[in-house]
Order: C-alpha cells, then structure tokens, then sequence
C-alpha cells in the first residue's frame, strides 16, 4: 500500500539556494528507504518536507491513495529523530519518552507501561529515571529513538541519527536499528551520508547528488535485514555497487 | 573553595585600620578605627537595623516586581514578533538610563514616598532579569521546538514544558544580580529622596550622620548595607542552587 507519492517536488530558500529540485519519489506502507548523499543534497530538506516542518515550493506530497497534500497525518503519527538527541535535560529518561504522549494529553500514569516499553525495546529497561547527563551520547540516542517510537508512528523520519556516534555504538544501534524496525511495523526513511549505513540498514537506498539537490537513481538492496548480513558478500558488492553510483552520479 | 582566606585578610585589614588610627591619632569624624564604627552600632542598634529592614523592604519589593515585570515582558517578546519591536528599545532605553538622572522625577511624580523608591529601585533591578530570561526562553534548539510541532504543541504547552524550563538557569543567573542591583537602587533612590522620602532607610541615615558628623555612624550604616548586599547575593545564588538541584539540573 502506497503510504506516500512524493511528486515534482521542489524547495528554494530565501537566500536562493535550491536544495532540491524536482524529487520524485513513492513510498509504501513498511518500507525502510535510505536518503543518501554528500552534504547540500537535500536529504535533510526532504525528510523535513515529508514532516510537514517546511513547505514545497513546487509539487505535491500526496499521502495515502488518496489526493490529499499538506501535513496528511495526524500530531503524533511522525516519529522524528535528530542528529542529536536532543533530550529535555532537566527530564529523567521516562518523562523524555512520555514526551510526545504528553502533548497529546495522556497522564504519566496512563503513559507508563507504554513508556517502559518503549525504554524496554530500545535496551534502557532500569535507566527510566536517569537524567540525561548520566547516560552515554549512545544511550541518550536511545532514549531520543524510544521517545520517537512510544506513540506507535506510523512513519519514522531519521536525520542522520548515528553520525555523531562512535562506530562500536553505530554498529549496536544499526544491529537494533533492524529489529526496531521489523518489530513496530513502521515505514522508516533514514537520512545518512554513510554509504556503509545505508546499504546495511535501508531496503532501498535513494541516492541524491548536490547543488542543485535532486534524486539520481535508486537501488533496492537484496539483503536480508539481520545483523549477520554485515558480514555477507552481498553487503560487500553491496556497497561497491553503490558507491560507484554515486561517484557516476557526482560527476 | 575555604572560607578562611577572606576571614583571615578581613582581620588582618581591620587589625592594620584600628592600628593606624591609634598611631596618627586621628580624629574619629575624619576617619573612624573598627572600634568607633562598633560602638557606634551599639550606642544605636535600633535606629540602624530598623532602617536596614526599611531599605530592604524596598530591595525586596523591588525584586518582586522586576521579577514579575522581567518573567511577563521576556515571555511577551519572545512569543510575538511585534511585542518583540514595541518592548526592546525601551527596556534598553530604561536599562541606560542613569537612576540618579531620574530619580528625582519619579520622586516628585509618584507621590507615595514607598512607591517612588521601589519604582527606581525596579527600574535598576527589572533588565537583568527580563533579557536573562528572553535569552533563556530562545534557547530550545530548534529541533526541540519541531518535536513539539510534529506532536501538535500549541504556543502554551511549548511555553510550559519546553521554553520556561529551559530559561530557568538563565532567570536565575539574572535575578542574582538583579537582586544586589535593587540594593543599589533603593539606596541611590533614598539619596536622591533625602529627607523627603520615607526618611527611615539606610542611605538617609548615611546623609543624617554625615550632616551632624556622625561619621563612626555613617560607616556602621554602610557596613550594614554591604553586608544586606553580601547577604541578598549568598541567598539568591543558594537558592538557585537548591531549586537547579531539586530538578535534577540545568
């Protein structure tokens, strides 16, 4: 089921820059798609459109089968995590994940089990009532990717979240990136400029070029999605594949 | 950090001052020694210390009202672009302007005599705290401010949960030194006022002493003020302490 047709679309900024132009792309209902590319390639500007937090200058977003454009969800139905984590640093790790389920009314009472849960999955079972500053830079992404997920999103929008990370702590989180995914049952689109992380994570990996930003092919991974396909020759050819699509791409 | 350096060169200096005075024999009007000073609060501690609740009344109402003042105007500027225009420039204009220069029309215009010291000492003591505050209040990074939109935030609920929390910190840090600058104002105002103000607060019984050469008076009077401002400082910033602590951080 298509959940969302991106088509035409295009953004300028005030001050001229086009950071993307003219991006067609279809995202179905669970799918896991990779927006990959070197800095200025609109990756970050179309997951922003995708949220609603900016509006294209050209095009529609349309969501569902349907002909609807503008925001197409409801409050709550994103799920969006940050370079950073961006945690509330006078709240303890359960009051960050109860969170979004605050702002939609529902009581720290009403909201534990699914914020224990929420911890739970992502690992941090035991640490709700640490705050921030006692937690590792992983373990707050963590907290920021259980914060994303305790209001079941239908669609998980990600911005490059494991750039800042230590590639050990990277490895952890894409392993767990994976079984998040297959368990919630949501459609994720994950911005990164790794080619390493996207061909290991995405189901299909966009591939965009800069200046002006647009969307230069697509390539559909055919790995399994599990932890032991890092190690498999696929993953390997994988990455050549891609990688020599982008240098194609770039020039 | 101890607390003995301080005490120890405080005596020491005391020790020196009492010691010069004996040996230059000079007269206690010109310069009085510690132990003029101390006598001279003991001949009258009364009149002293009800004059130092006096200025302190006027200190402490004055914090009140810039905080009050500071916390509204900061949230007023940061939620709307055109309060932003119409409040800036003149809460740097009132910042900029000397208290001694308009004192004395505020003191002829405000006929309250109480009502006119707190008015100056609040316009001294209101812009730390609301441009600490306005600071505070803009500081979620953006990407905190488009988690509350992705989840339907209104202006209150991001006003509450994420922009007043975040500004703490910064309120606090202001309200410490406002509240040593309300000490200043309500001083400079009971100068400016003299007798015609409400003629009971620290600074008039500073003029009063040095008009009948009080002056061991005078000096008590002015280490009682150092001390309320020594006093007001070490309680704001343990309060801020406490309160940062209480939740568990900045």
């Amino acid at each position: 089921m298509t959940l969302l047709r991106i088509e035409g679309v295009g953004r300028r900024f005030a001050n001229g820059t086009e950071a993307l132009r003219d991006a067609n792309l279809t995202i179905a209902a669970g799918d896991f798609v990779a927006l990959l590319g070197p800095s200025g390639c609109g990756k970050s500007t179309l997951l922003r459109l995708i949220a609603g937090l900016d509006a294209p200058d050209t095009g529609v977003l349309r969501w569902g089968d349907g002909a609807a454009n503008g925001p197409g969800m409801a409050a709550g139905e994103i799920g969006f995590v940050f370079q950073d984590a961006t945690l509330l640093p006078w709240a303890t790790a359960a009051e960050n994940v109860w969170l979004p389920l605050r702002l939609r009314g529902i009581g720290r009472e009403a909201a534990r089990a699914d914020v224990q849960a929420a911890l739970g999955r992502v690992g941090l079972a035991g640490f709700e009532g640490a705050r921030p500053r006692e937690l590792s830079g992983g373990m707050r992404m963590r907290v920021s990717i259980a914060r994303a997920l305790v209001g079941r999103p239908r669609l998980l929008l990600m911005d490059e979240p494991f750039a800042a990370l230590d590639e050990f702590t990277r490895h952890g989180l894409q392993d767990d990136m994976l079984a998040l995914w297959r368990d919630a049952g949501c459609t994720v689109v994950f911005v990164t400029h790794s080619i390493y992380e996207a061909a290991f994570l995405a189901r299909r990996i966009v591939v965009m070029t800069p200046r002006p930003g647009r969307i230069a092919t697509e390539i559909r991974s055919p790995l399994v999605p599990e932890p032991a396909a890092r190690f498999s020759s696929g993953y390997a050819a994988l990455v050549g594949d891609v990688t020599g699509v982008l240098r194609t791409a770039m020039t | 950090m101890s607390r003995w350096p301080p005490t120890i060169a405080g005596l020491v200096a005391l020790v020196l001052w009492q010691g010069a005075v004996w040996l230059t024999d000079v007269p206690a009007y010109l310069v009085p020694g510690p132990v003029a000073i101390v006598r001279a609060f003991l001949a009258a501690p009364a009149l002293l210390l009800g004059s130092l609740v006096s200025t302190l009344i006027v200190t402490f109402t004055a914090l009140a009202v810039s905080t009050v003042l500071g916390v509204g105007l900061a949230v007023a500027i940061t939620s709307s672009r055109w309060a932003r225009a119409a409040i800036q420039p003149w809460a740097v204009a009132l910042q900029v302007t000397p208290i001694v220069a308009i004192a004395p029309l505020i003191i002829a215009w405000v006929g309250d005599p109480f009502s006119a010291l707190v008015a100056c000492a609040t316009i001294v003591a209101f812009f730390p705290i609301f441009s600490n505050t306005a600071i505070g209040l803009a500081s979620p990074p953006t990407e905190l401010l488009d988690l509350f939109r992705l989840n339907g935030a209104g202006g209150w609920a991001t006003l509450r949960l994420l922009r007043l929390p975040a500004a703490l910190p910064f309120f606090l840090a202001g309200l410490r030194i406002s509240g040593g600058l309300a000490l200043v104002g309500a001083v400079v105002a009971e100068f400016v006022a003299g007798a015609g103000g409400f003629a009971s607060g620290l600074a008039y019984r500073i003029l009063e002493s040095g008009y009948r050469l009080q002056i061991p008076r005078m000096f008590a009077a002015l280490v009682l003020l150092s001390a309320a401002g020594i006093a007001i400082d070490a309680t704001l910033s343990g309060v801020g302490r406490v309160l940062l602590r209480r939740r568990g951080g900045a």
